[in-house]
Order: structure tokens, then sequence, then C-alpha cells
């Protein structure tokens, strides 16, 4: 784990994938972080690993921010859910996985959110051509 | 149609002992593609399963594809409301990313039109929160306003709701003659029309029964599922980006964080109305303390130089062609920048690898987040009561699902 200050001085967690419930739970109870703000993920597709999952953090008390970024393989790109210790994680998770493919294990419902059932592919991951469209109902004549 | 269409939601609700009732994506009272699948013990909602997603249209993925000044006119349009915030936010996060000190006029001209765009957006909000009440003189009223504020706008950026005002280090244009004028006849008239809102619907008795304790939550549940802005000020707890972490010309300012106590319909209501007033507060100080000056930093990485040199010298045509082809070169780096917009925590986490393209743009949009929890605030209370619960929430869809 290690830490730095970055502009406006947010500090920036660099985790493994296994750490990620347990640091969210510390930072919760102990550091004050009582608002999941963000859930997203940044894709390096030449990089090994290849995703970041990023979480960002605020403090309702001290006005805090904390950034927690997690990598993880393409391969297995799973990560702990933090719906245990935020509500707000639903929604925000259920986004990140659509658009990225990122899996939150232990997350209780996975259903596409922005995108419909049955979208194929994960569109913001870089690979995904920006001009493929899959309209659900098909366009008329 | 002789094909079944497809449906892009699959349903959990299953009926067992209630009836299930389906309400939007295109219900008159949803105003945003939103859809709410409710399941009913009686009149009561006792579960909920909200859908968004159809106004979805790719947003993060173009961004990725278009130079970061490109990204003004898409970040704008997020929301129809209070576009100028979003202008700002976006602003805000690239020059931080670059490291770009905006100029003094800038950064109060930037604070004051926040604030007056907030008012606008309060406006819209509670306007259609009333008159799905039936309030339909306190709409008119409060709508009237609105038109003046957006009319007002339009004669500063030259569009009504999609401005496209903010530029990366300053904004498009400085202000026309007159406006400033014209902003002090608009705030009176605002006093006036919201005064009279005031007297029709505060202490009206079937206002109060439709939103006292309807839709409560409390200060920790607001924050469990993510509540910023009106709404978790609503529960009590004070809030507010522009007191905690303060940004633009924020600092400088005298104003409140107004509370609510109970965190139901009536406080969000009430809540969004004493906003207002402290930003016309805000705004008669920011009118004050306006200083002179030019409203673009001069930094050749990402001001347009003046269209006169552009046409009589080679370096500022060479500049010019080099911000509109490649764009502004944003240093490799991230940045997560907050603002408070009217509905809560507006946030934009860029991430650059250097040159004129976003590697990635994210948007933190409130009403998404405030989406997941919208079945906190609608179970256990009347099937009528969503219309004033969900519009007490001011979902905008732009934003929402970008």
């Amino acid at each position: 784990m290690s830490a730095h200050a970055g502009p406006r001085a947010i500090e920036v967690l660099e985790i493994a994938p296994g750490e990620l419930l347990a640091t969210a739970r510390r930072l919760k109870e102990e550091e004050g972080y009582d608002l999941l703000v963000d859930v997203t993920a940044v894709d390096w597709p030449r990089r090994q690993p290849r995703f970041d999952v990023v979480h960002h953090f605020y403090s309702t008390r001290r006005f805090t921010r904390v950034r927690v970024k997690t990598r993880v393989e393409e391969g297995s790109p799973v990560v702990d859910s933090l719906a245990p210790l935020y509500g707000s994680a639903l929604f925000m998770e259920r986004e990140c996985h659509d658009m990225y493919g990122i899996v939150f294990r232990g997350h209780p419902d996975l259903r596409p959110i922005l995108l419909y059932e049955g979208f194929q592919g994960h569109p913001l991951r870089k690979d995904y051509p920006i001009g493929r469209e899959q309209p659900l109902v098909p366009y008329r004549k | 149609m002789d094909r079944a269409l497809p449906n892009p939601i699959r349903n959990v609700l299953e009926p067992g002992d209630g009836v299930v009732v389906n309400i939007g994506p295109s219900h008159p009272a949803t105003h945003g593609t939103i859809q709410v699948v409710a399941r009913l013990d009686g009149e009561k909602v006792a579960k909920v399963d909200v859908h968004c997603g159809y106004l979805h249209r790719g947003f993060e993925k173009e961004c990725e594809a278009h130079t970061w000044h490109n990204l003004m006119p898409y970040v704008d349009r997020l929301n129809y409301c209070s576009g100028l915030i979003n202008d700002f936010a976006y602003c805000g996060a690239v020059e931080e990313l670059m490291g770009i000190e905006i100029t003094p006029r800038c950064r109060v001209l930037r604070t004051l039109l926040s604030e007056y765009s907030r008012i606008a957006d309060h406006l819209t909000c509670i306007a259609a929160s009333l008159m799905e009440l039936g309030a339909m003189t306190a709409f008119l009223y409060m709508v009237m306003i609105r038109d003046y504020v957006y009319e007002h706008l339009a004669a500063l950026t030259g569009a009504r709701v999609t401005y496209t005002y903010g530029r990366i280090g300053g904004l498009a244009h400085d202000l026309p003659e007159g406006w400033l004028a014209r902003l002090d006849e608009i705030l009176v008239q605002y006093q006036d029309f919201v005064g009279r809102v005031h007297g029709l619907m505060d202490r009206n008795r079937i206002f109060i029964d439709r939103t006292r304790n309807v839709g409560a939550i409390s200060a920790a549940e607001a924050i469990h599922w993510g509540y910023t802005g009106p709404i978790l000020r609503s529960t009590g707890a004070p809030r507010d980006l522009r007191k905690d972490a303060p940004y633009l010309a924020y600092a400088e300012l005298d104003f409140d964080v107004p509370v609510g106590i109970n965190g139901d319909n009536y406080d969000r209501y009430y809540v969004r109305m004493r906003e207002m007033d402290e930003s016309v507060y805000m705004i008669r100080q920011l009118v004050e303390m306006l200083p002179a000056g030019p409203v673009c930093v001069d930094d050749r990485r990402c001001t347009f130089p003046d269209k006169s040199l552009v046409y009589s010298e080679i370096e500022s045509l060479i500049n010019h062609f080099k911000l509109v082809m490649d764009g502004p070169q944003v240093p490799a780096g991230e940045v997560y920048h907050a603002h408070e917009s009217p509905n809560g925590e507006l946030g934009f986490y860029l991430v650059s690898t250097g040159g004129g393209t976003p590697y990635k743009v994210h948007v933190r949009a409130p009403s998404f987040v405030h989406m997941g929890g919208l079945a906190r605030l609608l179970e256990g209370y009347q099937l009528a009561d969503v219309i004033p619960t969900f519009g007490s929430v001011n979902m905008i869809g732009g934003e929402c699902d970008r």
C-alpha cells in the first residue's frame, strides 16, 4: 500500500484486489470516510494488470477525500463489492460493471443499468469501437 | 407489429401477494425518462425497482474522441437546468490538471453565474413538483421567473439552456452592456413572486398533508445512500461543498447553509426555497465585488488568440490552428474536481495521458447516485406519494444516464 498527495491534496491509495473490502471498512470505521462518492474504472489495454478500479471517498466530518485504486487483471476483473458498507455502491458498481465488465463480488444485483439486457461487450473499454451500434429496437428502413 | 418488442430490463419483482405497477419511462409525471416498477400492498408501496438508462447516449465514450475544448457543448447538455455549473466544474477540473489560475474577474463571474443557475434549477424543481400536486399558480409564478432567467442568460450566452459559455482558462466573452442592470430587475421580481409562492404553499393544508413526513430520511441514512446537496441538507446535515471545501469565490462570500429537520418532502421544498434566497444574497455581494480586467487567462496553451491577431500574424495563426486541430495540451495526470451543483456533488474525474484529448472523462452525477437511493424514499409510502417524492429529488435524465 502506498500513499501520496496529488493536486488539492487528495490522498491516493493503491491496493491489491483482495484488500479492497478491508481497506474500505477501515476507511469508513476508523478514518471517518462515510460517503462513497464515486466508483469507476480506467482501462489501460497495454498494461498488466489492465484495469484500475477507482473509488472516491469523502469524509463529511473532515472534508477530505481519498482515492482508492485497485488494479485487476483482464482475465479475472473481480473486486469485492462495497454494498455491505455503502448503499450508494449498488448503483455505481452496476454502472461500472456495464461499462468495463468489472465484476463486483457479493453485489446482489448486477443487472445492466445504463445499458440493456443482452448488450454485447463493455462500451468504455478501449477496444470497443466508438462507432459500433447495437440498437435494441431495429432501425426503421 | 408482428414481433414483441424486446424488454430492456429483466423484471425482478414477482407479483407475490401484491400488484406490480409500472410507472414510466414516459409517464407525464416522471419528468425525465425513468422507470419505477413498484409492488403494492394495497395502496402502499412495498418494494420498488428503479430503472434508469433510457437516455444513455455514450457521453463518456464520446468524450474520449474529442479535444478538451470540444467537450464544452457536451458537458452543459448534462443538465438542462444549470448547464453553466457543469461548464464551470468541467473547466475547473481541466484547469486543475493544467495548473491554471483563472483571472479574478472570471472567478467572480463564474461564481455569480453558478448561483444564478442554481436559482433557475431550484425554480424548475420546485415549480414542477408543486404543479404535480395541483398548484398551478405557484408553478406559473416560478416558471415565469425562470424564463426571465433563461432569457437573460440567452442574452449573455446566445442559447437558452445549452450555453457552452465556459472556456478552459476563462469564459467565452465578457458580460454584454446593461446585463447587470437587468439582473437586478429580475432579482427584485424574483423576491416578489417567490414571496407569493411562500404565501401560497408554506402553510397550505393540502400541501403539508401531501409532503410532511413523506419520503423522510435521516442524515446517517442519506449519507449511506450517497445523497448530497439539498436532499442531505434537508435531513439537518449542513454539508455544502461551497462552505466545506470552498472553490471559486465562495470563501469570500457571506452566506448560510439552510438545513431541514425531518428530511421529508416538505423540508426539501423549504431548503430549496431558502437556498435560492441565499443565492440572491450571494449574487448581490458578487455584483459589488466584481473586479475589472480580462475574463480569460493569458496562456497560449488554452486561450484562443484575438481574432485580429490570427489574421495578421503567423504565430497567432499557428496557435489558433493548433488549439483547434490538436486541442489544448493537458499534462498527464488525473484529477477529481467537484462543485456543489443544485442537486448535489457534481464531480469530474479526468484522466489525461498528455495531449489534446482526454483519456477518460467520468462524471459523478448527483442524479444517478440519488436514483440508487430512491427506493429507500419510496418504499413504505403510498403509491400517490411516488410523484411528489420523485419530484423533490429533482432527477435530471441527462446527467443521470449520460
